[in-house]
């Protein structure tokens, strides 16, 4: 065990936890945040997504010792309300079905946007094709991370 | 008019609540007492209303559509309505959940009645207040208007008083013609919490002095623990108990990581049973070697044994598809907490009836000491129709007597599903000198996996037995074999391998005689008029016959839960790798409640049908299944997503279910594309272009 400090969604914490468990089940059975999601446990789904410095990491595979002193942002920190233009754009397109994938898709796409703010489709397909989601809302999520490039670049919501 | 019990179980003190019956499936009585009131709407004092519901949400729209049923004839404010998943209750019939696209089909005449109910007593109360007559009053937008002098009452004001009024004998149902709600898009009632994170689906379930289990569990199916080690686990940071169980042992601990690790390190000895040997090749040889014998008769029209026997032209072929896993993306969980004196189970499960029943089996207490508190699915496909975790997760919380979270990994998932079973099916056919067919034959060899009556399992020859095309003479038999690998439903449950065989062949008849498969098609549906509109539909909206260069096209229909669908796949293959560019569905579901989520759930269902076809395939050796994640059981992505155009058929007719209408079209229509493309029949799944 070892007290391990980053900040969380803008506020700092200390979890002291064996360092090489992974960031996910800090976030989800230590801290309670349970918007990020456990799929696979190998980074092949996506599912459990978050930010760490800007960059998008599969949390189920990244060692908590390895974000000390970071900054790591999760769905709940994204918007204090959903107002992210990407997350106004999954509702204005109604992407969600079952939605367990969906935090995962968003803080990728998110990350996506922040690289390249006006993705081609093969700009899309590179980066979400990692991403899973079983209840097949491909087409719609396509949609949307368009018009939250769109929204982006208009300045329109939070961030 | 509720008794107090019913109130306190709803958790609902004052206003209006309104009791009435969802049947549990098609097949249920109409006639219904007042006892067996299965579903309840509550008008609170607050003006919201709650309707309780029966069912689970797993990304089919449940929580919104049946709201809208309801909101439609209340005349409420579409956002003062709120949905609760009850616990079970003998109220709610035998089958409480999620099952067989059901929703819709179960619920539309009643919740709409429901909501008449509801709006007639606050209409009711109303007059009462004004002192005039019900027929000068109108509902409208959560209020009740007095038509003469422009006074309104909002429903809150209301609940209290049409609590007392007698709830009416009969009511009418509006003319579809003037519904303001059915037949258009509202968002999704679930998307807000969707998208930050805060949609409890089962495996977010927390509670004080939780504890976190995973189970290590034999590799070869019907296998048993012998023995085992747990020295090495518990000097593990974080693990707290390893119990044996009787579906292997579990690892319990601080966190759901630190049981699997504790599990990475446990030792146990399996006996493997009888099944060790089982592989995708002895099942093969297994099915192959009872085809050649007659089976239990399924379906029979005429003599096709005679007309076969007399054919001009005689057609034969084999098809077969692959054992497959369900793999939502939430994987299998449950927390329970078993106490002296009752148990709670909180699980994302698709029939709560069924949870319950396994934990009061488990536990030994009354069913009614069991509540069932139902949370979101992170998809369910059939897989949550299962409660084999649920009686895990009892199991060990009986064991350490505080609350315990059971997670499945994915490799737990792929390798101890319920899977849809692999199945074999030979069909013959007879051509005419004009080249129609005479007379089909087909010989399904599929282990059982819905339920046997006189030797025929309806699950396994469905899709087959109930051809739509007119042949004369038509014979379906059936052979049931003991393959020992678990199986159950998964999405369209028989039509999923079974409309890629009959489609296929139907395929290969129209192409023996060069004859194009719409026309082919079409002239064998005159008893079909649906089916023939949607096959029509989908050649028109698809441009059929006029393909671009180097694109290619298949059609396949099909016709299950109630609905009715076309589908028109177009593909490519460049440089050896098959693309599908585009699919045209055409759907003709009966009266459409909204029709965002049913373009929503073609598209879904697509996708899951053609990630099946493509890529779907549980490989069994020595007695297990060699898949472990989705690197080995890869499913479809992004960047192979075709376009997808749903047509909607406009129909008055009742609603068709949804969820598991366009599934099993697209393995067929891809096949027969490829066929238009390269002349190479694909009989066997997945889709390999170089086999």
């Amino acid at each position: 065990m070892a007290a391990i400090k980053f900040i969380l969604n803008g506020k700092p914490h200390t979890v002291d936890v064996v360092p090489r468990m992974p960031l996910l089940w800090v976030l989800r059975d230590t801290l309670g945040l349970t918007g990020t999601k456990f799929g696979c446990g190998m980074a092949l789904c996506g599912a459990c997504t978050v930010h760490v410095d800007g960059q998008a990491m599969r949390s189920c595979v990244t060692p908590v010792a390895s974000v000390a002193g970071k900054k790591i942002i999760t769905i709940e920190g994204l918007s204090p309300d959903g107002s992210h233009p990407v997350q106004r754009a999954w509702v204005a397109e109604e992407v969600s079905q079952c939605g367990y994938c969906q935090p995962g898709q968003i803080m990728t796409a998110v990350a996506l946007l922040e690289k390249t703010p006006n993705p081609t489709d093969a700009d899309i397909d590179e980066v979400m094709r990692n991403n899973i989601c079983r209840c097949g809302t491909y087409q719609a999520l396509r949609k949307a991370v368009h018009l939250a490039a769109e929204l982006r670049a208009k300045g329109e919501g939070h961030a | 008019m509720l008794n107090s019990n019913r109130r306190e179980f709803l958790g609902t003190a004052g206003g209006l609540l309104v009791g009435f019956f969802l049947p549990g499936s098609d097949r249920a009585g109409a006639d219904v007492e007042s006892d067996k009131l299965n579903a309840f709407v509550h008008v609170g004092t607050d003006d919201m209303v709650t309707l309780f519901i029966h069912k689970a949400e797993m990304g089919q729209g449940t929580v919104t559509s049946l709201s809208m049923l309801l909101a439609e004839e209340l005349e409420c404010d579409w956002k003062k309505i709120r949905t609760e998943f009850p616990g079970v209750d003998p109220a709610f019939g035998p089958m409480m959940g999620v099952f067989g696209s059901m929703s819709i089909r179960t619920s539309w005449d009643p919740l709409r009645k429901a909501g008449a109910s509801a709006r007639e007593m606050l209409i009711a109360a109303a007059a009462d207040k004004w002192s005039v007559a019900k027929s000068q009053c109108r509902a409208e937008n959560s209020t009740v208007i007095n038509t003469a002098t422009g006074a309104r009452l909002s429903y809150g004001s209301l609940a209290e008083a049409a609590s007392k009024v007698s709830p009416p004998a009969g009511v009418t149902l509006k003319d579809p013609a003037k519904f303001k709600l059915i037949g258009t898009s509202p968002k999704r009632r679930d998307t807000p919490d969707k998208i930050v994170g805060r949609t409890q689906f089962g495996i977010d379930f927390r509670t004080p002095g939780m504890l976190y289990a995973v189970v290590e569990r034999c590799p070869v199916f019907e296998g048993k623990v012998a023995s085992f080690d747990a020295s090495k686990t518990k000097a593990v940071d974080g693990v707290k108990q390893v119990v044996q169980i009787s579906s292997g042992v579990a690892v319990i601990a601080d966190s759901t990581w630190a049981a699997m690790e504790g599990r990475k390190v446990l030792k146990v000895q399996f006996d493997e049973g009888s099944r060790a040997q089982t592989s995708n090749a002895s099942l093969q040889k297994m099915f192959a070697e009872l085809a050649q014998k007659p089976g239990a008769e399924a379906r029979k029209r005429g003599d096709a044994e005679a007309a076969l026997q007399s054919a001009a032209k005689k057609i034969e072929a084999v098809y077969e598809a692959p054992y497959l896993a369900h793999a939502p993306m939430e994987p299998l969980n449950c927390t329970a907490h078993v106490r002296p004196d009752g148990c709670d189970v909180w699980a994302s499960t698709q029939i709560q009836t069924a949870a319950r029943e396994v934990a009061a089996q488990i536990t030994g207490l009354p069913r009614d000491k069991v509540k069932v508190h139902t949370l979101y699915l992170g998809g369910g496909f059939g897989r949550r129709g299962g409660s084999d975790y649920v009686g895990e997760a009892v199991e060990i919380a009986k064991a350490v007597g505080v609350p315990v979270k059971l997670t499945w990994t994915r490799d737990d998932d792929l390798q101890h599903d319920f899977y849809r079973p692999a199945s074999y099916t030979r069909f013959t056919a007879a051509l005419d000198s004009e080249g129609w067919p005479s007379a089909l034959a087909a010989r399904i060899v599929c282990p059982a996996f819905g339920g046997m009556r006189n030797g025929v399992d309806f699950a396994a020859v469905e899709g087959i037995a109930d051809l739509a095309y007119d042949v004369p003479h038509f014979h379906v038999d059936y052979h049931a074999p003991d393959a020992g690998i678990p199986v159950s439903f998964w999405r369209s449950v028989g039509y999923s391998q079974n409309t890629f065989f009959v489609e296929s062949f139907i395929d290969e008849l129209a192409a023996a005689n060069g004859k194009d498969p719409v026309e082919f098609r079409r002239r064998m549906l005159k008893n079909s008029p649906r089916l023939a509109a949607v096959l029509d539909l989908a050649a028109e909206k698809s441009g059929w016959g006029k393909p671009a260069p180097g694109r290619f096209r298949g059609v396949a229909l099909t016709n299950n839960i109630g609905s009715f669908k076309a589908q028109v796949a177009e593909i490519s293959i460049d440089k050896g790798k098959l693309r599908v560019h585009r699919v045209t569905c055409a759907v003709d579901c009966g009266h459409v409640v909204h029709p965002g989520i049913v373009e929503q759930q073609i598209q879904s269902g697509i996708v899951y049908g053609l990630s099946a076809a493509l890529k779907g395939n549980i490989t069994i050796e020595r007695g297990r299944v060699m898949e472990q994640n989705f690197d080995r059981y890869d499913v479809l992505r992004i960047d192979e997503m075709p376009v997808i155009d749903v047509h909607i058929v406009a129909s008055s007719n009742a609603p068709g279910g949804i969820g598991e209408a366009s599934t099993p079209g697209i393995a067929p229509a891809v096949a027969n594309a490829l066929f238009a493309a390269t002349g190479k029949r694909i009989r066997r799944l997945p889709i390999r272009l170089e086999a």
